[in-house]
């Protein structure tokens, strides 16, 4: 049988990001509706100012604290009925917190919106905030802390964080607090959190799906019209000094593999440069033909996968390469690693590797949305960061605009050789002997949860 | 909702389901090879994965990882996974790019062999003994996968092994075995293609008759073996596994009606009222209630023949012993048993299992692999669009039945996980 010629792509159709209404009620509270008639269901997520990044690192876990403490009973009703009565409408509510803000909220069908809405004011403007139901998330944090002792990858990621700012840093330590913070966060302090820092000016109340925005307004002011409007103090940006480049092992005996992080902190989510970045990630290390990924696992099959990646932050990202290897090839898997970091710095991309990330970045875009939780999440994020309001409608033609020379340049503006910091959770007997002949200079053994 | 599938046969044997859904200009193209860790021979355990792996090799018109390269040029994403009862592969794309997904598809349904080589078997291979120690033998409680199977399943039934394979068997896999197992299960009659999203029904059929149409029937194909086990387990199975962990882990399986059987949704709605969400019975009692829990949930298996499994899965505060943890579980599925669910309960279980059901929906991929798996196992597209309204159907009386009949004692399997550093309490 002849094979069928290969075929050549049909001509693109038309995607627009889903448009939005904004209104902004009397209180400050924003409303922000995408009407999405697909399926008879609808995303409602409220977003507050109270992210990770507003804590002073002495507080480190309390904004991660608060948000589920939100699902810990209201005013009207214990957390078990608080719970039913979410589920009952068919929505699982969940609460939970980024670096820039918190959010809470569910998917429902769409019938059911306005008790959803109802259900979802009484759980932000009325937690009751039991001191039982925070000691027991507090519990449930050290657990989970301690848990991850035996968990490598949990281990190396947060070991790098700690890597790559100072210690005093709130950036330096997890997103959830680390043992000793976590256990000092007090059901007061967590009281005194959501007074101070859920707010209705600030706030945005998303909702996407198979809505009408004009009835969501104002069933929104009926149900979030009372809640107390205050001002916030607008976030101060502060950039951190580089740290020089460090290594640094936690030693398990025996481990099969060896975890592997190697990063620097970098610019901001808002920086200029986010475009050409993301297109510099994706043919180093974020398409699975990247050049990292292929060299350690496709040419050396020194690993399951291997990549790199931008942890965004608004002040100060993490740009970091990962994998996990067999103990024994930790040294050359380190090698090629950073083998593809220095020379992504030395010479123009090709053609191809650039075609294939802008064609990969610009053409799957519309399939990151094509959920309500998506959408929803995605102007989350967008409101999170600050970002302007044209920023999904405009991404592709930014993307499109990065070429070899942006490649190039960014990569030697914001890839930092000389600064990255070496993490390696294994067993230290086999590796630093391997990280020894890579000469990257002194070699710090750490313990977990140190 | 959507337009109804359209389904069709081609003279070759591949079954075909399209579904028009024009709300985003992508497309899911969505193929499962009825073919799992359960057809591996002995002494071959893990080659099905292994082979899902050289299906990302190249075949004769495509090179290695070129078809990655293509997908993703094209602005797709894709991918496959192996199971014990099929693999799949899957890429979602542009709308306009469905005829290159669907000739990529083809080159490899057809024409794999010629791409074929010594080099990138051996190169997958130790890919796949990465993947091992990535998702087994360096993560806690991983090797649960393949323990809980091996519980739940004699010896020689197919189920019993491991999906992932030894590192003895994936070593001892040669290049005439990928080229047997090609041979014998990589055809279009033991496969199934779903298409749904932004195309007309009659072109894309026109497209996949183009593609697939020439590719031959395959050759008869050798039965699985027994897969017929008794309905309950005849007891409660216990095994204890000290691991590298610093909470215990309960897995409690249940033996329960195969995918697609009536009691299977029953079964859906049971476990979604001990361990699906906030307001499960396992969630209030023993995370927020007694709090010697720090997660709990339920879920099945969906194995489509023999019997299924219904898995418990809940993790201990790492100051509760094990055996309180058990004690715990049992207590609490004890109880169910009894005393039965209230309507409230019931309730609450289908309005959270229609929700995610229509949200899952809302995916063209996961449509698409849904619709797959109903084409696979049960010869039918239109029973996925009914199952909302049989979840909804369930009464609390069935859900009462079901567990005062199959939670107890005589049919339960668990895995309990404790930490290394007390094994001697428990040995």
């Amino acid at each position: 049988m002849r094979a069928p010629p290969r075929p050549g792509p049909g001509a693109p159709r038309p995607y627009h990001f889903p448009a939005t209404e904004s209104h902004l009620l009397a209180n400050g509270l924003r409303v922000l509706v995408a009407p999405l008639h697909r399926l008879p269901a609808a995303t409602v997520l409220l977003l507050t100012p109270a992210g990770g990044e507003v804590e002073g690192a002495d507080a480190a876990g309390l904004a991660a604290l608060t948000a589920p403490a939100l699902l810990e009973g209201t005013s009207q009703r214990d957390t078990n009925a608080q719970a039913a009565a979410f589920e009952q409408l068919g929505g699982e509510v969940f609460s939970a917190v980024a670096w820039t803000h918190a959010d809470c909220g569910t998917t429902v069908m769409s019938s059911r919106l306005d008790a959803t809405l109802g259900l979802l004011a009484e759980t932000v403007m009325e937690p009751a905030l039991p001191s039982a139901g925070v000691a027991r998330l507090r519990d449930e944090r050290q657990a989970e802390l301690l848990q991850q002792q035996a968990e490598p990858r949990g281990l190396a990621d947060d070991l790098l964080l700690a890597s790559c700012f100072d210690a005093g840093d709130r950036l330096s330590r997890p997103l959830g607090g680390d043992m000793a913070r976590v256990a000092a966060c007090t059901d007061a302090m967590v009281r005194d959190f959501h007074r101070s820092r859920y707010v209705p000016r600030g706030s945005v109340l998303i909702v996407a799906g198979d809505v009408k925005a004009d009835a969501v307004v104002r069933r929104a002011e009926a149900t979030f019209g009372t809640w107390e409007d205050r001002t916030l103090p607008p976030h101060e940006g502060r950039s951190r000094a580089a740290l020089p480049a460090r290594v640094r092992v936690l030693h398990r005996p025996d481990a099969p593999q060896s975890e592997l992080r190697v990063g620097h902190a970098s610019v901001a989510r808002t920086h200029p440069d986010f475009h050409a970045l993301a297109v510099m990630n994706a043919i180093l290390g974020g398409l699975f033909n990247s050049r990292i990924n292929l060299n350690l696992r496709e040419r050396h099959a020194y690993t399951y996968g291997a990549f790199s990646s931008f942890d965004w932050r608004r002040d100060a990202s993490i740009f970091s390469a990962s994998t996990a290897v067999q103990s024994e090839v930790t040294g050359p898997a380190l090698r090629e690693m950073l083998h593809e970091i220095t020379r992504i710095r030395e010479a123009p991309v090709a053609a191809d590797e650039l075609s294939l990330a802008v064609d990969y970045l610009t053409g799957v875009f519309p399939l990151r949305f094509e959920t309500t939780a998506a959408i929803a999440d995605a102007l989350a994020m967008r409101i999170g960061f600050g970002l302007e309001p044209s920023y999904y409608d405009t991404y592709r033609e930014r993307v499109r605009a990065v070429d070899a020379a942006a490649v190039l340049r960014v990569a030697q503006e914001h890839l930092h050789p000389d600064r990255l910091q070496v993490v390696v959770v294994g067993d230290a007997g086999v590796v630093e002997p391997a990280l020894g002949e890579l000469s990257l200079g002194a070699i710090e053994r750490v313990s977990a949860g140190g | 909702m959507t337009p109804a599938p359209h389904t069709h046969t081609l003279a070759n044997g591949l079954r075909v389901t399209l579904v028009e859904d024009n709300t985003t200009p992508v497309v899911a193209v969505n193929l499962w090879y009825h073919v799992g860790s359960a057809n591996e021979r002995p002494g071959r355990t893990g080659f099905a994965h292994l082979f899902e792996h050289m299906l990302f090799q190249g075949s004769e018109h495509v090179a290695a990882n070129e078809h990655f390269e293509l997908v993703q040029r094209s602005g797709g994403t894709l991918n496959g996974s192996t199971w014990l009862e099929r693999t799949n592969y899957y890429e979602t794309v542009p709308a306009h790019q469905l005829a290159l997904a669907l000739w990529l598809e083809a080159d490899r349904m057809g024409r794999l062999l010629p791409g074929l080589t010594q080099e990138k078997l051996d190169t997958q291979r130790e890919v796949v003994k990465n993947e091992r120690r990535w998702s087994v033998d360096n993560q806690p409680y991983g090797t649960w996968w393949e323990k809980l199977p091996a519980l739940a399943f004699p010896g020689e039934h197919p189920f019993h092994h491991s999906l992932i394979g030894s590192f003895e068997d994936l070593d001892a896999a040669s290049l005439d075995d990928v080229r047997e197992f090609f041979a014998t299960w990589y055809a279009p009659d033991n496969a199934v293609l779903t298409i749904v999203g932004d195309v007309e029904p009659e072109a894309a059929l026109a497209l996949v008759e183009t593609y697939f149409g020439g590719i031959p029937r395959g050759r008869a194909r050798p039965a699985l073996g027994d897969l017929s086990v008794p309905e309950r387990f005849e007891g409660w199975r216990r095994q204890v596994v000290p691991d590298e962990v610093m909470a215990s882990r309960l897995f409690l399986a249940f033996r329960s009606p195969p995918f697609g059987a009536v009691d299977a949704d029953v079964a859906t709605i049971v476990a979604a009222v001990l361990g699906n969400g906030k307001g499960s019975r396992l969630q209030q009692q023993l995370v927020r209630g007694r709090q010697v829990a720090t997660s709990a949930a339920a879920f099945t298996f969906d194995l489509s023949r023999g019997r299924d499994l219904l898995v418990l899965d809940v993790t201990a505060r790492p100051e509760t012993s094990a055996d309180i943890l058990e004690a715990e579980v049992a207590s609490v599925v004890d109880d169910f048993r009894r005393t039965g669910a209230t309507p409230a309960e019931v309730e609450r279980a289908i309005a959270l299992s229609t929700t995610e059901f229509v949200t899952s929906m809302q995916s063209a991929q996961s449509r698409a692999d849904r619709i797959s798996q109903y084409m696979t196992y049960r010869g039918n597209a239109a029973e996925l669009a009914a199952w909302s309204d049989r979840l909804a159907a369930v009464t609390t009386e069935q859900v009462n039945r079901w567990a005062a009949a199959w939670l107890g004692e005589d049919n339960r399997a668990s895995l309990l996980y404790v930490p290394k550093a007390t094994v001697e309490d428990h040995t």
